[in-house]
This record gives C-alpha cells, structure tokens and sequence, in this order.
C-alpha cells in the first residue's frame, strides 16, 4: 500500500509543453504513472506526442485550464513544471479546480507568493506537496516527479524528506539491502510549504502498508522538531531520523531557500537532541541511514517483515 | 540579498517610512559635503557595512562640528572593522553614512520576518530597542510582542496600535508609530524582504517616531521582479568566490576548510560537508551543482571550488536522477584537463548512466580516485589531504 498516489491515480502536468514538463511526463509516462493531460494556457486544443522508452506512442490531449483538462479526463492529481514568476498561480489554479493532490516541482518561487498560497488554501481540501520538491513515488505503481525510477523498490518503509537527492541516497541504501518502500515523498526545501513532515507523517501513520519510516531534514525552521514531539505522542511505528547541515554556518543559506540557521534557530544539534529525546534514533552520518533503520527493526525483531515480499 | 543602512533608508523614506535624514559619503570631503548640507549641528558618522555591531567596534560617531566630521571620517573610511557578525578578519569601510543627529528620548525594537511554522509575515515589537533582540528572546521572551498579519488584510491599524499599546509608546505618539508600523509592513511585502529591522527605532525629543538603524534583507527568489534592489548589489561586501559562483547559477558558500566539495543537490551537498567533517577532514565550500549541469558548469565549478588557495583536494559526490553519470564524468575530465589538476580528486558516481560514467573517469588517463560510496569517497578523500 501507500500514501498520496498509487496505480490508479491519473495525473496532469501543467508546463506540458515546456521542456522540463515534457521531460519529466514522459519519464513518468516510462514508469508506468498514468500521465492522462497537460495544461498550457494558450495551447489548449494541441497533443504532445511522446516516444516512450520502450517504442509504444503516447498522445496527450493539451488544456488551456486545469478545470478543463480535470473535466475531460478525470485527472484528480496535477505536477506542475512552470517558472517561478507564474507557479504560485498555477498552484491556486489547481486548487480552485478541486485538485485531490498537487505537487509542485519549481524552485525559486517567492516567499511571499507562497505566503499568500497558503492563506489561498486554508479552507479548501486539495494537498500540496512542495514547492521545491522531487515530487511523491509510490514504487511500482506511480512515480509523479524528477526521482530516478529504477532505484526504489515496492516493501513497506515510507521516506519523507526535505531533500530530493538526499532521499535518493536513503532509498538506494535501503533497496540494496532488500527492503523496499511504501512511499518516498519529498516535501521540499522551502520555508513555507504545502505539506510539513507532520502532515505526510500521519498520512505514513495511518497507512496499514507502512511499518517504518525515515525522516530526513535539514538545518533551519523547527519542522523536524514539531514532527518529533508528534511522533513521540501519536506514532505507532518506528521512526528512523537523519539531519543534513550539521557543519553549516549560521546565517547562510545553503542553497534551499528554507536551510538558514537564523536567530540561533534551526541548527542541525538542536534538531538531533530532540528527535533523540523523542525517541527517533538518528543516523550519524547520511551514509548509515539504511543501516541504522535495519538496526532499529532487528531490536524490535521485525527486519525479516520488510526484507521477504 | 543584504543591502547597506543608508540604502535601507532610501527604501523606506519612499514608504513615508520616517527616518533621520542623510547622505552616503564614499570620501572625507563628499563626508564634509554631507554634514554642510545637513540641517543640524550635530551628526553622527556611520560606517557602512553589511553586518551589525559597528558602533561597539568604533564605527558610529558622533560629530559635534564639522572639524569632528573631518577627523572621524578621515578615521572610518578605510579602516578594518572587526565586529561580532564580521568574522576575526572583520570588513574594510568604504561607505559612510552621514546622518542629522536626534535627541533620543527612548529605544524600541520593531522587526518582520516570515513565520514558517504559520506560514505568514508576523510583526514583532520589544520596549528592549538597541539590544540584539536574539539576546531578548533567550533571556526575556515575554518582552517580544507578536503579530500574525493576514496577507489578504495586511497589518491592521488595530494591530499595529496593540503593539504600540505593548511596549508602552507614549500615548500621544502612538498615532505616528502606528503609520511607522503600516509603511514598514507595505515596504517589506511591496519589496519581497525576507528581513526588516529597526533596531532601534527611536522616540525623540522633538516628538518624532524614527528608523535609527534599518536592516532590510530581500528574498533572493524575487530579485528577478525588483532591478532596483538588484542595483543596489555591493560586491565588495560579497565573497568573489560566490559571486563567480552565481553568474553559473551554481549555489556555492565558502568555508574555511581545504577539501572542495561538488555535488548535486542541496540536501546531499550539506551532508557531504558534515561526511567530510564526520571523518576528520574541513570542507572548503558548499556547491550545489544542480540537476541540468553540462560539462560547461561541471568545469566553471571546479575552477571556483581550485580559486580557493586553501582547497588541497576534491571530493566530487553525485547521485544523479536526471542527471547523467557520463554527463558528470565528462565535466570532470574536461576540467581536469582544461586546468591541469595535480590535487587528490576523489569521484562517486551512483544514479543513471553509472557504469558509463565510471568507464569514463578509468579510462581518462587523469589520477582521478573512484569511490564506491560516499563514506567511501569521503574517507578516501580525507586521507589524501593529509
């Protein structure tokens, strides 16, 4: 089982005949995601044809608006790969058109159009993953997003992480040890946000094929030790924590725009000693995430649960 | 993006943001130029830095004459300031602020940020004006007052009034603070701050609300919508390093450290600097080469990261999706090449095309030390520079 997207979620993309939009769809298109549309305002009318890896031709019919493309295909579920001056609007557009899910790909989109997204959407039920993510990839069954495929395997340890690369370490780490996962879900690096560690959480906590998860943050904010305190009271499954920018210095931003230790606030120690007193083991190094989840199940006796499918 | 006080100023006066009035004074007589034209006797001599502290470092004067301006500016300009937020080697003052001096009656602290965990732009206001208000939140939080602003309202006079209310502004006075707060709040939005600070902002003898010191720092998200801020750039508050850095749109900080570091993807490259430091070795920089590097921006990297004269190897980290192993692997030797490294180059690739892309660094003929895994890499590649 798993989070947010599964086989039978179709999905839009807005920027489909951008060349990132085009890129990214077909590499989903590849994966098995059902891409059902795109959105380019202007170009409502048009078909993107796209050769896939294995030969097979896909068509996609080409909508001016969300609402339209959702009302033609059943779309419940939009990507967006638009530039940062135009993708809080085509966030807001998704969600007035009732989108379930929207995940947004872009970086470098201004914090205060974030800002007014985020009162935008109080109130109304569409999720927003991102923005500056990798996207959401259920193995096996739907990959929505710029992560490479072929390293994560269906199992049952959900990844949630602020880091698109990062995740692509923690996963690899955990596939070439057998286990698989659920769902890998990339949150973003940006200060204000869609979803935090605690929404995909309870979503990891909820879902009966989830029985571990691995939580990767960053230096900057105190999302991570929100989500600990949250984990401590409401978690009924093991919790596997890592945090990057420990040697980072204060008052610089390394790159993500939300990776700033400002005020004293955000370091990566303050963040470790919490999600340790709430019972989080956290790995040393990035290079352990793997292997600190598999000695976390072996102390519970369960490793077997996740490495036999 | 950080901009100097008397620039801030600018900003702000164009808000109907009282501030105390001034010139910007690059030399001793365009200083004395400044302080002739001013309206008050007295005038206090700024130095113009991107970074707080200078008055406890001897870079804010008050001059009673226009000798006294003479001497400290003579004294100022040119002058190494080493404050707390400067760092031992401390900045050069270039620019001067000359400013009319006020009598100040009281000090107070207003400052807006963006809230994360809200998700809106909050106001804070303290009666502790002139302290670092880090210090007021560690030691006396109860004297931080906060408000939320709804950006589909903006800050409503109400509120601004409940702050005013807060930190105990004279009663007749708090209709001027009030407007203050209001233009502070539309500068910041019409702006993209991620920052503004008014540290202290002063009650005056002559029964003026003002911006004695104003922080403004701007998201660098949405430079693209403001030339104007982007004008006000200051190169030599910035290290050539980054600044090389961001005409390749490559996300790069200096260190103090000797191994550089490549790597893709901003999460992964913080934690290859802590994978460096976890094995006993310092990290020379940050560098985030993003997902579309081409061999053009591989080799640009590599050049900014070997400018550095500490840098004595580098780790190269890759964990490519869309990124392509061969694609690295061929800025790699490219840039080996092109600048003749003789320095330890440790390489992980992992991700797409990895098979090729190792084929690629063997058989370059260049010493290039392949890793099997990052802590591999990392481990290697510490070793070497000892």
């Amino acid at each position: 089982m798993s989070i947010l997207v599964d086989k039978n979620t179709k999905v839009i993309t807005q920027g489909i005949t951008g060349a990132t939009g085009l890129f990214h769809t077909k590499g989903a298109l590849d994966y098995g995601t059902q891409m059902v549309g795109g959105v380019t305002p202007g170009k409502g009318g048009t078909t993107v044809n796209i050769t896939l890896e294995n030969g097979s031709e896909v068509s996609l019919p080409v909508f001016d608006t969300v609402a339209a493309a959702k009302a033609a295909t059943g779309a419940t579920a939009s990507v967006i790969y638009v530039p940062p001056a135009f993708a809080a609007d085509s966030i807001m557009e998704a969600v007035d058109a009732e989108l379930d899910l929207v995940i947004c790909i872009t970086e470098g989109i201004p914090v205060l159009d974030m800002v007014k997204v985020s009162r935008y959407m109080e109130g109304r039920s569409t999720v927003l993953i991102g923005p500056n993510c990798p996207g959401v990839i259920t193995p096996g069954e739907c990959k929505i997003g710029i992560m490479p495929g072929y390293i994560h395997m269906p199992g049952y340890v959900g990844v949630v992480s602020r880091s698109g690369t990062l995740t692509y370490e923690a996963v690899h780490q955990l596939t070439t040890r057998g286990i698989g996962q659920s769902s890998a879900v990339g949150i973003g690096g940006d200060p204000v946000k869609g979803s935090e560690f605690i929404d995909i959480l309870k979503l990891f906590n909820e879902d009966p094929g989830t029985k571990a998860v691995i939580m990767i943050g960053e230096i900057g904010g105190t999302a991570e030790e929100e989500a600990a305190e949250w984990i401590r009271e409401h978690m009924t499954k093991p919790v596997v924590g890592f945090i990057g920018g420990a040697t980072a210095p204060p008052g610089k931003r390394m790159g993500h725009a939300g990776a700033i230790i400002s005020g004293g606030k955000g370091t990566a120690s303050e963040k470790i000693a919490v999600l340790e007193a709430c019972g989080i083991k956290v790995a040393p190094t990035p290079a352990e995430m793997g292997s600190t989840l598999v000695s976390v199940l072996e102390e519970r006796g369960i490793l077997n649960a996740f490495t036999s499918h | 993006m950080n901009i100097h006080e008397y620039q801030g100023k600018e900003v702000l006066k164009k808000y109907g943001v009282a501030v105390p009035n001034g010139k910007v004074a690059y030399t001793v007589e365009e200083a004395v130029e400044a302080a002739e034209s001013l309206s008050t006797p007295v005038v206090v001599v700024k130095a113009q830095i991107h970074a707080g502290g200078r008055g406890k470092a001897g870079g804010v004067k008050v001059a009673k004459n226009i000798d006294e301006v003479r001497t400290y500016a003579t004294e100022i300009l040119g002058k190494t300031l080493v404050t707390h937020q400067t760092g031992p080697e401390g900045k050069v003052v270039k620019r001067l602020l000359i400013e009319e001096g006020c009598q100040i009656v009281k000090e107070y602290y207003i400052g807006i940020v963006v809230d994360r965990g809200t998700g809106r732009v909050v106001m804070m206001a303290s009666e502790e004006g002139g302290t670092e208000i880090e210090e007021v939140a560690a030691t006396h939080p109860e004297k931080i007052f906060k408000e939320i602003i709804d950006p589909a309202v903006g800050l409503q006079t109400f509120q601004a009034r409940k702050l005013a209310y807060s930190i105990s502004i004279p009663n007749e006075l708090v209709g001027k603070t009030v407007k203050f707060m209001q233009a502070l709040y539309l500068a910041f939005v019409d702006k993209d701050c991620s920052i503004a600070e008014i540290n202290p902002l002063v009650v005056t003898a002559d029964g003026n609300v003002m911006a004695l010191d104003a922080k403004l720092n701007f998201d660098p998200n949405a430079l693209f919508r403001h030339k104007d801020i982007q004008e006000l750039r200051d190169l030599d508050e910035e290290d050539l390093k980054e600044i090389e850095a961001s005409k390749y749109d490559l996300s790069y900080i200096a260190l103090d450290g000797n191994i550089g570091c490549m790597v893709n993807g901003a999460g992964l490259a913080m934690a290859t600097m802590d994978i460096i430091k976890y094995y006993g070795g310092e990290p020379a920089n940050f560098l985030d080469v993003g997902g579309g590097a081409t061999t053009e921006k591989v080799t640009e990297a590599f050049k900014i990261i070997l400018s550095d004269e500490k840098v004595n190897g580098i780790f190269v980290n890759i964990f490519g999706g869309i990124m392509r192993c061969d694609v690295i692997a061929n800025g790699v030797v490219e840039a080996a090449s092109q600048l003749g490294l003789t320095k330890p180059l440790v390489v992980r690739l992992e991700g797409t095309n990895v098979g090729l892309g190792k084929q690629i660094l063997a058989g370059s003929g260049l010493n290039i030390v392949a890793a099997d895994s990052m802590a591999d890499g990392a481990r290697k590649i510490v070793s070497l520079v000892q």
